[in-house]
């Protein structure tokens, strides 16, 4: 990942959108700081809090960034059997997440455990707090790890593509979950996913990653509606639509994913590019403003593109 | 937007005539001895349906459904425990040593992972011309013309014949297991999950591929998969499949427009759409709990226990058939169409 910047409101719900490699998740460990060696953050900034009183998650020191970690931002992962510890109790692990903080007296604690499970819809909680986390579901596994991470009414979830691994009728379960417990709770939310229709589900702003570099973000109306960079446009029209009749040709998008050790110069998606220009071959475009919220990382966008060559936009 | 439209099944009448006819197919496995001995998994538990010429049928389903089993249970990789497969009229159950190999060669399958479907310590060349080899079709030069030309057929590039897999990506290696599949020039292709484990920009270039080799060589599939946007995209006929049994099955559009099954419906309505003014609109159907074991299934319909819709006593006791309910729409269910 390389020069990544962006900004999260309180409350806010965003969407980081890319394929495996694009750096999506690092830029999310990143905010924990929890890159593993022999990656590091080498430079740059993560501010957390109000303006005016922000801390820099980078500056931290480890005792800082326990505290930060769970009390401030939680997160999730995909697979939500690795990361409880298989022998011990779920309710005694929701415990001790909030232990851990020391922000609630220890019988506190314990009273809260119950309530936690049943806020996100585990049913019979009193019972399931007993359970070993094998003896639950998976997406019921994913329900006992929001409870956890929400255990310590962190102001930000990081939710790591928190449903790639349960069924379509569980994964809108969990949707559904976040969606409630952001607007009951003003849980800011980072959702990280390969899959845009989940964003749209969710997300109110989308940020569309690639080798490593955010090449486009805005609200998720306007990145849906009108993509400008070639990248976010092509990945909208190669995925089939539930709602959509034709035996149309999918549009593809030719080659793969560059190889981060070895990138390719100028816009590192110009080797896949099918609007590219001599330019885009030797200097890399800035994320320059493209419309009043929205910003592309492309030296042509989409619109000019379009115009240009009409006859591209439904060619597959 | 395209000029290139694919044909409609109803105006096409060769896809009228079923290839692959399955009745009653039963599978279940036995698990753990001891103190378990004797409990069976039932994945696929009485199936019917047919597969008809040229079409692509596309059978859907949650985790642990049966349909991966079902798929091999058809492409002969697992015996079926009971029922009757047939494959142009020939019951491939009763077929055993030569006269099932030779069927073997008209019925293909397409595996989800190119990464443990492909041995790593064969050649590329080797693994798309085994199965020439296996049966006594071509070697030598003759072997290598037709991986050429395979592998040309699948948008790989026939100077890596020598490669070894690892040396290629993951859809690489998916148009890799494509091309040994097509190298016997079979009829019938089972694709099991064959893009759910590729990142999305490579999907859309595998799914085109399996739409050009089936306009060009007029294969059948029966395209197993989760992602019911894909199986709309590909499909004439979509069966749904909920715990060993095919809840419905109909034409792709009705079963889209027009879901009877409660779980269809539900189903459906969990997809989230690309579109955040759709999405914005639409209310899933959210089923309660997850799928149950397939060990001890609900009695009765199998989907009571999560269906919105149930009526009890019927619903817990009497198991309903799959039936017609008009225009060749079958549906497996008490009150079909009122959720």
């Amino acid at each position: 990942m390389d020069g990544v910047s962006f900004h999260v409101d309180r409350g806010e719900t965003v969407g980081i959108v890319g394929e495996s490699g694009s750096g999506k998740s690092v830029t999310a460990m990143s905010i924990l700081r929890l890159v593993a060696e022999p990656g590091r953050i080498a430079s740059g900034r993560i501010l957390f809090g109000d303006e005016g009183k922000q801390k820099d998650v980078v500056q931290m020191t480890d005792d800082e960034i326990r505290e930060f970690r769970g009390n401030d931002v939680a997160m999730i992962f995909q697979d939500p059997m690795t990361s409880m510890n298989p022998v011990l109790k779920v309710g005694f692990q929701i415990k001790e997440a909030m232990a851990a903080h020391e922000r609630f007296t220890p019988k506190q604690a314990r009273d809260r455990v119950v309530p936690m499970l049943k806020r996100v819809r585990i049913p019979a909680p009193e019972d399931r707090a007993k359970n070993y986390p094998h003896q639950f579901s998976g997406g019921m596994r994913q329900r006992a790890m929001i409870a956890m991470g929400l255990s310590n009414e962190p102001h930000l979830l990081i939710a790591d593509e928190p449903t790639t691994a349960l069924d379509v009728t569980v994964q809108a379960q969990i949707i559904e979950l976040l969606r409630d417990l952001n607007r009951d709770l003003g849980t800011a939310v980072i959702l990280i996913t390969h899959n845009l229709a989940v964003v749209a589900s969710l997300c109110t702003r989308v940020i569309v990653m690639y080798a490593g570099r955010i090449v486009e973000e805005g609200p998720t109306r306007q990145i849906f509606k009108s993509p400008q960079h070639p990248y976010t446009w092509s990945l909208l029209r190669s995925i089939p639509r539930l709602d959509e009749y034709q035996h149309e040709k999918l549009l593809t998008i030719s080659g793969l994913p560059p190889d981060l050790t070895n990138p390719p110069p100028g816009c590192k998606f110009h080797p896949r590019c099918r609007f590219r220009v001599d330019r885009c071959l030797e200097e890399e475009p800035p994320l320059g403003e493209v419309d009043p919220g929205q910003k592309a990382r492309c030296w042509v966008l989409m619109r000019n593109a379009l115009a240009a060559q009409p006859q591209q936009a439904g060619q597959p | 937007m395209t000029t290139e439209q694919r044909v409609v099944s109803d105006v096409d009448t060769s896809k009228q005539i079923a290839l692959v006819r399955i009745e009653e197919v039963v599978k279940h496995f036995p698990i753990g001895a001891g103190l378990l001995g004797g409990q069976v998994v039932k994945a696929v538990d009485g199936v019917s349906f047919e597969v008809r010429g040229g079409e692509t049928l596309g059978l859907v389903g949650e985790s642990g459904c049966g349909k991966s089993t079902l798929g091999r249970v058809i492409a002969q990789l697992h015996p079926a425990t009971s029922g009757h497969i047939y494959f142009k009229d020939i019951d491939l159950v009763t077929l055993k040593g030569e006269k099932l190999r030779r069927m073997r060669q008209q019925l293909q399958m397409i595996f989800q992972d190119p990464y443990a479907s492909l041995n790593p310590r064969m050649t590329v060349g080797d693994i798309i011309g085994e199965p020439l080899t296996n049966f006594h079709i071509a070697r030598g030069k003759a072997r290598e013309k037709r991986v050429n030309e395979v592998m040309r057929i699948c948008g790989l590039n026939p100077g890596f014949i020598s490669r070894y897999p690892h040396e290629f990506s993951g859809g690489q290696r998916q148009r890799i297991g494509i091309a040994r599949a097509l190298i016997l020039n079979p009829t019938f292709i089972v694709a099991d999950e064959p893009i759910s484990a590729l990142d999305v920009s490579i999907q859309a270039q595998i799914v085109n591929l399996l739409e050009d080799l089936q306009d060009e060589f007029k294969l059948t599939y029966l395209f197993i998969a989760h992602d019911l946007s894909v199986v709309r995209h590909l499909s004439d006929r979509v069966a749904v499949m909920y715990l060993g049994k095919i809840v419905e099955v109909a034409d792709s559009k009705q079963i889209y427009d027009n879901p009877l099954h409660p779980y269809t419906k539900a189903l459906l309505s969990s997809i989230p759409i690309p579109d955040p003014d759709l999405e914005a609109e639409r209310e899933p159907i959210l089923l309660k709990g997850e799928i149950p074991s397939p060990v001890n299934p609900p009695t009765g319909c199998r989907f009571h226990t999560r269906c919105p819709i149930a009526q009890f006593p019927i619903c817990s006791e009497q198991e309903p058939p799959l039936e017609d309910k008009g225009s060749g729409h079958q549906a497996a269910c008490h009150f079909p169409g009122q959720l």
